[in-house]
């Protein structure tokens, strides 16, 4: 038994000093790697994640197992709280939404994105402007003429959470337009397109994923995206049209631009090593049709950063989200 | 007739030697998952997900729902047996259910609890097969008035339900209210009540809440009572089943009535924890024998089952046609779809034919495969009453405790649940009830959401609740509700003057 012991000793020793002098993409998990979501089950972020599980897991991409972990309590807080806490453990990665900046902006939770050690962008999530089909808004101009001609605070937007990306882009639009909508928050994207196919609400910018069987369907009706240019899915959806031929909000006189991040995060001190396997490990599920497919089915934009790129994105991000924050007056009092 | 058509090739896709096998694993494992507090249908059914992808997607739902029925019927047991309920809607099961087993007839209860879930289901099942594109809509009429209404209307038939006097049950109502109002407020995006706290970032969660209140505060209350641990007398023997079955068809009323709520709750989509407590009052209000609610009326089982079951297989309706989901397992189901490549919406039953009718068929095929795998369990689950307290009463407590601290992982939530505990002893002792308390901890933020959404989209205007048809009527059946009592008295004052 001794020997044993001192047999793994020496091998361990063996394979640490090989390590050393093969260099990068030495390190491996040893044990199950926990993937935090910071938000509830069904989500987008959510989706994502046990998709990721799923491919990791179907194409043998590790060796350890990945456990999706749902810690969506304080509008993702104790997600984020736990990763930060978990200081020096590479066995913990965090999936996140904009909540990694207005969840502490909003609630004044001690954390930070600095906090944790940034891996890699996966994606970015589109918003689309929805109304229904129903209603007599065929193009941007006539939602807005109806906005603006409606009495203060009686046109109703829909979204997901509070102070959160739903309500960022309501203020941005109000904004633009100089008008004064009524935000009402909702649990969960899917809740909120359905809200407004029932008409208790009169326009919603959900992500695509949550809103494409209600466009299929014939019940709702987009009318622009929240990007720079248009996206890149030609596949007709509905209609005859495809995502690609959604118009974009600027060319369209509502001069609004949002993209949430869907990215990776590890806990605090993570190293060089540890940092490039799950690079490696996310640039491999990228690669797989599955990947490209969940890609598709959400006409996601498909940008993908990873190290000093990934980090400057997020600084440029924290940035604009602060002023957004500041200018629709979401700071909490402490902050 | 071509759905029944869709129907029997559904059947035909169902009863598959790979399916069938598949359906008594997901069957096994959710009553697994059921019978150990905390673990829940939703994180059973989201640990396994994973493991599904390689199959064929039919496949793949066949499983996982037939893993969210076992969960369904294994929460019964752990509710009649140790009064602690394992998920929301099997608190109602306690009422009735836990007496039951204490007199000894733990199997009779258990049977009952089965049959009942099998019904309602089957009644839920038979409803979407039939009407699936008529009522499909349904939901759609719900905004937050409505949805507040129908949270409004479970509150009030609660009210004065109890024999303990109706500011008692207030009372318990107004501290569950205040306990779930700690947390993120979801309207505001404030936290609440935390005190800086990062534990209570997510406020009190209902199971920790309710294996305190009811597991811990029962054992309590047993050590007190000199540790006597009655239903050791349990009959252990397959004829139970025979013979409560045999007194199950008078019931027919409440069991009818119940898969009306349950199928209406699921449908809207209010779930299956209203359902299951409405269920429960209005039974109570309305049986013969309702004043014995409470004592171990096998009629009190029946009630919340039935309701709960149908309201839970119903709840699949809005998920599958407008991608709704009606209960978080459902939510964890409907992940399972985007990733199989399939998108929930008025077009599935139109492209996905063969999925559809499918889980469908799996449906009728996994409750009946359900309840013929717990009702031959049934003497040997009785039996675990027979186990002497003080054996089981350890074993109990660490079962709470795994329970607590798998919800989120924490010792806090264990230490938590300590606490509540003691909460519930000692509201035991002082003759407060304990259910509305559980009742507005598990709704009480969903109706404040519901509320202030409703007043955000009028502006502050309290007309919202009575701006049509449908909304007034379920606001002023919940007023008829919690007045009911002073009706009735008033009544039969009248009556007396009047003779």
């Amino acid at each position: 038994m001794k020997s044993f012991v001192l047999n793994v000793a020496l091998a361990a020793m063996a394979m640490s000093c090989a390590g050393g002098t093969a260099g990068l993409a030495a390190w491996e998990p040893v044990r199950p790697v926990e993937f935090i979501v910071p938000a509830g089950t069904g989500g987008g972020a959510d989706q994502m994640a046990r998709t990721i599980q799923g491919i990791v897991t179907k194409h043998n991409l590790m060796k350890q197992p990945l456990v999706v972990v749902n810690k969506a309590g304080g509008a993702g807080g104790e997600g984020f709280l736990d990763v930060k806490t978990s200081s020096g453990n590479p066995h913990k990665i965090i999936i996140t939404l904009s909540n990694l900046f207005t969840t502490p902006l909003a609630t004044g939770i001690p954390f930070n994105w600095k906090d944790l050690s940034p891996v890699a962008m996966l994606a970015l999530d589109e918003f689309v402007l929805w109304v229904n089909a129903e209603k007599p808004f065929n193009t941007v101009k006539d939602y807005v003429d109806a906005a603006k001609k409606a009495p203060s605070g009686s046109f109703k937007m829909g979204g997901t959470g509070s102070k959160q990306e739903d309500q960022i882009i309501t203020v941005g639009i109000e904004k633009a337009i100089d008008a004064k909508f009524t935000y009402i928050p909702y649990k969960g994207g899917g809740e909120v397109a359905v809200q407004l196919v029932g008409n208790h609400v009169d326009s919603t910018v959900n992500n695509p994923i949550e809103a494409v069987a209600q466009w299929r369907g014939g019940k709702l009706r987009p009318l622009c995206v929240f990007d720079a240019q248009p996206m890149a899915y030609d596949e007709p959806i509905a209609e005859g049209k495809a995502w690609k031929d959604i118009p974009t909000c600027k060319s369209q006189g509502l001069a609004m631009e949002y993209l949430m991040l869907r990215g990776i995060f590890m806990s605090p001190k993570a190293t060089k090593d540890q940092i490039e396997y799950y690079v490696e490990l996310f640039k491999k599920v990228r690669a797989t049709p599955e990947w490209q497919d969940f890609m598709k089915s959400g006409a996601f934009n498909t940008t993908f950063l990873a190290g000093a790129d990934y980090a400057k994105w997020i600084e440029a991000e924290e940035k604009r989200h602060e002023g957004l924050m500041k200018e629709a007056g979401f700071l909490t009092p402490g902050n | 007739m071509e759905e029944l058509a869709n129907l029997f090739h559904g059947f035909a896709v169902a009863l598959q030697p790979y399916n069938i096998m598949l359906m008594i694993i997901g069957i096994t494992l959710g009553v697994v998952i059921g019978v150990l507090p905390g673990l829940g249908g939703a994180n059973g059914v989201a640990i396994l997900l994973p493991l599904t992808f390689s199959m064929p997607p039919t496949s793949a739902i066949i499983m996982l729902s037939c893993i969210y029925w076992g969960a369904l019927f294994g929460g019964a047991i752990t509710s009649i047996l140790f009064n602690i309920p394992g998920e929301p809607w099997s608190v109602a099961t306690t009422f009735d259910g836990y007496p039951m087993a204490q007199q000894g007839r733990p199997g009779e209860a258990l049977t009952a609890a089965f049959t009942s879930s099998f019904v309602g289901a089957l009644f839920a099942v038979i409803m979407i097969t039939l009407v699936a594109p008529l009522v499909a809509g349904f939901a759609l009429r719900f905004g937050p008035a409505e949805k507040f209404a129908v949270y409004f209307l479970a509150f009030c038939s609660f009210v004065g339900l109890s024999k303990e006097p109706p500011f008692k049950t207030i009372a318990a109502m107004m501290m569950g209210f205040a306990l779930a109002a700690v947390g993120l407020d979801s309207i505001t995006g404030q936290l609440r009540l935390t005190f800086g706290s990062t534990e209570l970032l997510n406020g009190f969660d209902f199971l920790i809440a309710v294996i305190g209140l009811f597991g811990i505060g029962e054992i309590l209350l047993t050590m007190e009572e000199g540790l006597a641990f009655r239903g050791g007398n349990a009959s252990i023997n397959l004829r139970v089943v025979l013979q409560t079955w045999r007194e199950l068809p008078a019931y027919w009323m409440t069991s009818l009535r119940s898969c009306l709520i349950g199928c209406w709750m699921g449908i809207t989509p209010a779930g299956a924890t209203p359902a299951s407590f409405m269920s429960y009052g209005i039974a109570k209000r309305l049986a013969r024998r309702g004043n014995n609610f409470g004592k171990g009326e096998i009629e009190g089982v029946i009630a919340p089952e039935t309701a709960a079951h149908a309201a839970g297989t119903a709840a699949l309706l809005p998920m599958l046609s407008l991608g709704v989901p009606g209960s978080p397992t459902a939510a964890v189901l409907l992940g399972g779809l985007l990733i199989w490549g399939l998108q929930p919406g008025p077009m599935l039953f139109v492209e996905q034919k063969e999925f559809v009718w499918g889980l469908i068929a799996s449906m009728y095929l996994g409750n009946l495969a359900g309840l013929i795998v717990v009702l031959t369990c049934v003497p040997l689950f009785a039996a675990i009453l027979r186990v002497p307290f003080g054996i089981i009463a350890p074993l109990i407590l660490v079962l709470c405790a795994i329970g607590a601290y798998s919800v989120h992982n924490s010792t806090f939530d264990v230490m938590l649940m300590l606490v509540f505990g003691v909460l519930g002893y000692l509201l035991k002792k002082c003759n407060y009830p304990l259910a509305p308390l559980v009742l507005a901890i598990v709704l009480g933020d969903k109706a404040e959401e519901a509320f202030r959404q409703s007043l955000l989209g009028s502006q502050g205007s309290l007309g919202v609740f009575f701006s049509n048809g449908l909304v007034s009527t379920i606001m002023a059946l919940g007023l008829v509700a919690l007045f009911w009592s002073a009706i009735q008295e008033g009544y039969s004052r009248l009556r007396m003057s009047m003779a």
